[in-house]
């Protein structure tokens, strides 16, 4: 049992994957409103074992990712492994308070939470991953991961989520680990503003031509696109879909201005005018996640901030307080999934900073200080935001958990803007409970 | 009597023209080139011949220098029509020192009423990709509504937005944004041949 102990080879916890790609833990440039005391998370233990190794490292990794977790590393030991059972005490030695097993059963994998104070299993599943080299295998272990960060704090990870962006003019897609990016147009067009469905099978995008441009609609398991109705005049864009899937919300820049209008796209019909501004512009709606009420940019008081609105228009009201000619421009709103939050862009001294506007008490405060930060997205958690950054020195991707301020850069090939990220998805064949 | 003399005369002058030797049939030396009436009419003929080719030459040339001035000219309208405006930051109100280009291009349209306008609007990368192109959108529409209050039927003008997707100068400093900012005007119809106002 000592022998195994000694085999045992600790790594320093938090931040260690992320060191590795040069990225400190927590980003100087990250300003967050909330003490983070290191060590409240609780320690979580991946435990090796034999086989499932590349779904090791990448639970490891999203369980790290989730920002939930100060992860305990433990190196492979190829002998000395108990065959059956877990060595609670050796585990609570090492400080952690749960410890994630992947055990093989025949064909399947029972994944458990084991509880190491209690010394007992506390959740598990069995699943049937997809062979290693099988395109779904990656999301089949970011659903186990979300699963075992719902299992310990009863609000899923955010793992089993995609997000798309423009990459010099292409439309993209990556996982949320940065893994399996890949271009989803040609090269020939240029798209801008693309939006995920909530079901995470459509991405509504504007496809941009001589100054005009008409919202698609690319259904993603076949590739095939359809030109939403009414949006092949004049400039289309910055779409969001209702929650429930079935309305589709858009800025439209023609003669006359430039207003956010709605369509039904369940019946592709019934195009419907939200806001009249005369010469103010109104744009980039989103919508909370009750689907009632809207929050857009509009200049009608002069500079662009950010308002809203019920989500037939009426009632439109100011949401983001500022303070004329000291409060800089605000651009680009996103409604968390929770409903809480409102992540939005504002000039600071002539650079952009991404922001966060909690709805409650309608207080705003600065998430990011350092180089250019805009375009905020939310993860499906609620909790995390996407956002494009300069402060590697050209448009890159970065993913900041707004609770502690951690940073990491999500890598893709090119320059980056206007990231979407999409909602988690579910339901993967061959998982049992 | 008098004829036969005649005849007998005329007999004699041919035979002083022939030389009096016999075979010869060719034609006779023309008769005329001793006549000074002839050759001061032939003077005549070759002078109107010589006015004539320096008049069409002339014709010609004039028929040049107007074809280069008109050509020149509708380079000159073209021009003019095609000069960008620029726009101070987040600003879309035509600036004072605009006004004279947008006044030429009102001219110029009210003279020439088959030509078509397509004003497209532009943005510096500063202010976000979306807000750049309702900015763009709001930049166009304002030079249109210059102009379609100066007299231009409005029909006549189309807007479009880039944005911020078409920088003149992709440099990221205060020149840059300010050559980005503007308005470009392209037509899209009468360009042949453009007419001055009066």
């Amino acid at each position: 049992m000592i022998r195994w102990v000694g085999a045992v080879t600790l790594v320093l916890a938090a931040g260690n994957l992320a060191a590795q790609d040069s990225v400190p833990p927590v980003d100087q440039g990250v300003r967050v409103g909330i003490e983070y005391t290191p060590g409240i998370r609780p320690r979580l233990v991946v435990f090796p074992g034999p086989g499932n190794d590349s779904a090791r490292l990448i639970l490891q990794r999203d369980l790290d990712y989730s920002d939930r977790f100060e992860l305990v590393y433990v190196g492979d030991h190829q002998d000395g492994a108990p065959s059956s059972g877990v060595n609670y005490e050796l585990y609570r030695r090492l400080g952690a308070q749960y410890g994630v097993e992947l055990a093989p059963s025949g064909s399947a994998t029972v994944v458990r939470l084991h509880d190491l104070d209690a010394g007992e299993v506390r959740s598990h599943q069995t699943i049937i991953f997809p062979p290693p080299d099988a395109p779904e295998f990656r999301m089949a272990v970011h659903q186990v991961s979300d699963e075992i960060v719902r299992w310990v704090t009863g609000i899923p990870g955010y793992a089993a989520s995609r997000l798309v962006y423009v990459g010099r003019k292409q439309l993209w897609i990556v996982d949320s680990d940065g893994v399996g990016n890949r271009s989803l147009t040609g090269a020939d067009e240029t798209v801008l503003s693309p939006a995920w469905s909530p079901d995470g099978r459509r991405i509504a995008y504007t496809q941009f031509d001589e100054g005009t441009g008409s919202l698609q609609m690319m259904f993603l398991a076949s590739g095939s696109t359809v030109t939403v109705p009414n949006t092949r005049d004049g400039l289309n864009y910055a779409a969001a879909f209702s929650p429930d899937g079935r309305t589709l919300a858009y800025t439209r820049s023609a003669e006359g201005g430039t207003d956010i209008f709605r369509v039904d796209i369940g019946d592709m019909c019934c195009l419907q005018r939200l806001t009249v501004g005369r010469y103010a512009d109104n744009l980039s709606p989103t919508y909370s996640p009750d689907g009632r009420r809207i929050a857009f940019v509009s200049t009608r008081a002069g500079p662009p901030q950010i308002y809203v609105m019920s989500a037939d228009g009426t009632d439109q009201e100011l949401l983001a307080s500022f303070d004329f000619g000291a409060t800089g421009s605000s651009f680009a709103p996103q409604w968390s999934p929770d409903g809480a939050q409102v992540a939005f862009h504002r000039a600071v001294e002539g650079r952009f900073q991404v922001f966060l506007l909690d709805l409650a008490s309608r207080r705003v405060r600065q998430l990011t200080s350092a180089g250019r930060n805009e375009d905020p997205t939310w993860a499906p958690d609620g909790r995390h935001v996407a956002f494009v950054s300069t402060r590697s020195g050209r448009r890159q991707l970065w993913i900041v958990d707004t609770e502690t301020g951690r940073i990491r850069q999500l890598g893709t090939p090119d320059a980056v803007r206007l990231p979407s990220w999409s909602r988690r998805f579910g339901g993967v064949a061959g998982v049992n409970h | 009597m008098r004829r036969k003399f005649f005849v007998l005369a005329a007999g004699a002058l041919v035979a002083a023209a022939c030389g009096g030797s016999q075979p010869e049939p060719e034609t006779p030396e023309p008769v005329a080139i001793d006549s000074t009436a002839i050759k001061e009419q032939m003077r005549r003929d070759s002078i109107a011949a010589a006015e004539r080719s320096r008049a069409e030459a002339e014709r010609r040339a004039a028929e040049q220098r107007a074809l280069a001035a008109a050509a020149a000219l509708t380079t000159q309208l073209t021009s003019e029509l095609q000069d960008m405006i620029n726009f101070d930051f987040d600003r879309s109100d035509i600036r004072m020192d605009d006004e004279a280009n947008l006044d030429r291009k009102a001219g110029v349209m009210m003279a020439n009423s088959a030509v078509r306008l397509r004003i497209s609007g532009h943005a510096d990368e500063r202010g976000s990709d979306e807000y750049n192109l309702a900015l763009g959108n709001r930049r166009a529409e304002s030079a249109k509504r210059y102009l379609v209050n100066k007299g231009v039927n409005a029909s006549r003008i189309n807007i479009v937005s880039y944005g911020e997707e078409r920088p003149l100068d992709p440099a990221m400093n205060e020149d840059a944004w300010a050559k980005n900012r503007r308005d470009e005007f392209e037509l899209t119809a009468g360009a042949g041949q453009l007419v001055a106002p009066r």
